[in-house]
C-alpha cells in the first residue's frame, strides 16, 4: 500500500459535447436521440462517393458560443481538417475535425472545492462530427453499426493538465456542464451520451517538474464515475511506482460496476490520424461583427449568477453554489423570489425539501410539478401566518405531486392555520380538562408533560393551530 | 524524402490492409515515383507567397439549420455487405 501524499496527481480532461442543432453538421439529417437504427442517414454521413459536406451555420455559432463562455480566444480563421481512421464507426474512414486551427483556444473556468476556487485552463475548444454506435453480436465476432449519431455536431473541450484531485475533475465536469446549460447549446445529458468525458492521469513525486507517463481513462458514464475511475488510477500507479515499476503509456478503458480499470492496447494505439486539411470544405473566417453577434446571445452565467445572488440576496455561498449550478433551479429560485420576500427561506426549502425529495427520488426538477411561484406563494403564506410550518410540508408534497398552487390546496383541504385566540383557547382548556394527569406533572416539575399536551392540542387541529400561540396559550393556562 | 517498404506495412496496417510481399514492393516503387513527381513543387520559388490550406479563395460557405428527409433505409442498407435489425453487419475489430 501507498503511503498517502507521497505522489501527485496530474489530471487533463477532454469532454465532448453534442450541440442540440435540429440537424446535423454537414448534412440535413434529423439529430434526435433514440430514432430506429439507421432512419437519420443519407448520402452525406453515409459516407457515399461524390457528396459534399455543407457546414451548419448554428453548429459554428454554438461552438463560439461555448468558446466565449469558456474564456476562450476566438480565432480569426479556422478550418476543418480529416482525422483519418479505419473503424466501423466511421463509413468515411476519417472524421471532420480540427486540427491545427480550432474555433476557440487559451481559455479558463473557476472551479470551486472545498471552499477554494482554482482557476483551470482550457487548451482549446473545437468543432467536429460525432461517430456511430456499434453493438458487438454474435459472440463478439460481428458489429451491428447505427450511423444515426454520424454528423450530430461535437465540441471537443481540452483541459490544461491543471486538475491535481478526482474531486476537482468532478467539479470541472460539473461547472462545464452548467456553463453548456446556461448558454443553452446541448443537452449535456451524460447518460444518452451527449456530454462524454476521457481523462489523461499521472503521477509525479511531489516536488518533480516533468509530469509522469501517463494513462488515458475511457468510459467512464457519469461524474461520479469520473471520480471513482481517476481514485482507482490513482491508486493503481502509485502501486506500480511504488514496487519500482514504470507506468506505461496506453488506453484504458474503466468499468464502474468492477471499479477496475483494463488495458485497451492493440492496434487500437497506433496513434496515427494523418491530419490534412478537408478540400470539401472551404476556411472560416470569423469576423470580428460576426463574434460580437454571438457574444451577445450568451446569458448571465452561473458565476455570475451566483455573485448576484451573495451580493443582492445575501445567500451563503455555498447556498448559491448549489442553486446556481443548474439553470432550472437558479431559475426556479428567482421565480420564487417574485412571490416571497425572504430569500434565504426559499434557499433552504430549495435546498432541504425539494432537493432531498429530487435526489432520493432520482428525478430532475422537470421530473416534478411544482412551479417556482408555487413554492414562491407558500413561502408568503407562511410568512403571512396563514399557515403553520406543518402545514407547509403538506402544501409543498401536494405541490411536487400536483403542482397546483398552494392557495389552492389551502383551500380544497381546509388546511388554513387556526390563529384565533378564543378558538384555540377552548381547545386547550378541553384538553387540558382531559388530561390531569399531564397538568399535574407539568405543575410538579416534568417540563416534558407540556410536549405531550402540544402534540395533543395539535392532533385535536389536525395540525393546523398556530403554535405560537397554542404555546402562550397552554402556559397561561397552566399557571 | 522517400517511401521504405517499412513505410507502406506502416500505412498498410493502418489501413487493415495485407499485403503479399510483391504488393509491398510494388506500392514501395509507386509511392516513391508519386513522391518523385509531387517533389517538382519544391522548384518552385514560394518565396512572399502565403501559406494556404485551400486552393479556393471563398470562405464561409454555410447552410442554414434546416433539417431534410434522410435516406429511406431500404436504400440505406442497399450498400451494406450484410444487415440485421436495420443495421449494418460487419466483423468485430478486436480491442
Amino acid at each position: 500500500m501507498s503511503e498517502p501524499n507521497k505522489y501527485e496527481t496530474v489530471v487533463g480532461l477532454e469532454v465532448h459535447v453534442e450541440l442540440h442543432t435540429n440537424s446535423k453538421i454537414f448534412c440535413g439529417c434529423s439529430t434526435a436521440f433514440g430514432a430506429p437504427p439507421n432512419t437519420h442517414t443519407c448520402p452525406v454521413c453515409l459516407g457515399h462517393p461524390g457528396v459534399l459536406p455543407v457546414l451548419n451555420r448554428q453548429a459554428v455559432e454554438y461552438a463560439m458560443k461555448a468558446a466565449m463562455a469558456l474564456n476562450c480566444q476566438i480565432a480569426d480563421i479556422s478550418k476543418f481538417d480529416r482525422k483519418n481512421y479505419f473503424y466501423p464507426d466511421s463509413p468515411k474512414a476519417y472524421q471532420i475535425s480540427q486540427y491545427d486551427q480550432p474555433i476557440g483556444e487559451h481559455g479558463w473556468i473557476d472551479i470551486e472545492v472545498n471552499g477554494e476556487t482554482k482557476r483551470i485552463g482550457i487548451t482549446r475548444l473545437h468543432l467536429e462530427e460525432d461517430a456511430g454506435k456499434l453493438t458487438h453480436v454474435d459472440g463478439g465476432y460481428a458489429s451491428l453499426v447505427d450511423f444515426n449519431r454520424v454528423g450530430t455536431p461535437l465540441i471537443e473541450i481540452v483541459s490544461e493538465p491543471d486538475i491535481r484531485t478526482p474531486e476537482e475533475a468532478k467539479a470541472y465536469l460539473e461547472k462545464l456542464k452548467a456553463i453548456m446549460q446556461y448558454c443553452d447549446v446541448s443537452d449535456v445529458k451524460m447518460e444518452e451520451g451527449s456530454l462524454r468525458c476521457d481523462a489523461n492521469i499521472s503521477l509525479r513525486p511531489y516536488g518533480q517538474k516533468e509530469f509522469g507517463t501517463r494513462a488515458e481513462l475511457k468510459n467512464m458514464n457519469s461524474f461520479r464515475g469520473v471520480q471513482r475511475g481517476l481514485e482507482y488510477e490513482q491508486f493503481r500507479q502509485a502501486e506500480i511506482l511504488d514496487s519500482g515499476g514504470e507506468v506505461v503509456q496506453e488506453t484504458r478503458r474503466y468499468d464502474d460496476a468492477a471499479g477496475k480499470s483494463f488495458s485497451m492496447r492493440g492496434k487500437e494505439e497506433a496513434h496515427d490520424y494523418r491530419y490534412f486539411p478537408d478540400p470539401d470544405l472551404v476556411r472560416l473566417h470569423i469576423s470580428e461583427d460576426w463574434k460580437a453577434s454571438v457574444r451577445a446571445t450568451i446569458p448571465e452565467l452561473p458565476d455570475a449568477r451566483k455573485a448576484r445572488y451573495t451580493a443582492d440576496y445575501s445567500l451563503p455561498p455555498y447556498d448559491a453554489e448549489v442553486i446556481t449550478s443548474s439553470k432550472k433551479l437558479a431559475d426556479f429560485f428567482e421565480e420564487s423570489l417574485a412571490f416571497a420576500k425572504d430569500a434565504k427561506a426559499v434557499s433552504n426549502w430549495i435546498m432541504g425539501d425539494l432537493l432531498g425529495y429530487l435526489n432520493s427520488n432520482g428525478l430532475e426538477l422537470s421530473d416534478v410539478q411544482m412551479t417556482g411561484q408555487g413554492l414562491g406563494e407558500m413561502i408568503g403564506l407562511l410568512e403571512k401566518g396563514t399557515i403553520s410550518g406543518k402545514i407547509a410540508k403538506t402544501v409543498f408534497k401536494a405541490m411536487l405531486e400536483t403542482g397546483k398552487l398552494p392557495q389552492q390546496i389551502v383551500e380544497e383541504q381546509g388546511l388554513v392555520q387556526i390563529s384565533d385566540e378564543g378558538a384555540i383557547a377552548a381547545i386547550v382548556s378541553q384538553i387540558v380538562e382531559a388530561n390531569p394527569q399531564s397538568v399535574e406533572d407539568y405543575r410538579a416539575g416534568k417540563e416534558k408533560a407540556i410536549g405531550f399536551l402540544v402534540g395533543q392540542i395539535m392532533k385535536e387541529t389536525k395540525g393546523k393551530a398556530n403554535p405560537a400561540l397554542v404555546n402562550k396559550l397552554l402556559l397561561e393556562r397552566l399557571k | 524524402m522517400s517511401i521504405t517498404t517499412k513505410d507502406v506495412e506502416h500505412v498498410a496496417n493502418l489501413a487493415r490492409l495485407e499485403l503479399s510481399d510483391s504488393e509491398k514492393e510494388q506500392f514501395t516503387g509507386q509511392l516513391n515515383a508519386i513522391l518523385k513527381y509531387a517533389e517538382k513543387l519544391n522548384g518552385l520559388d514560394t518565396e512572399g507567397v502565403e501559406p494556404t490550406s485551400h486552393v479556393l479563395p471563398i470562405t464561409n460557405v454555410m447552410r442554414a439549420d434546416e433539417e431534410r428527409p434522410s435516406l429511406p433505409i431500404g436504400k440505406v442498407l442497399l450498400n451494406a455487405p450484410d444487415d440485421e435489425e436495420g443495421q449494418f453487419k460487419v466483423p468485430a475489430v478486436l480491442e
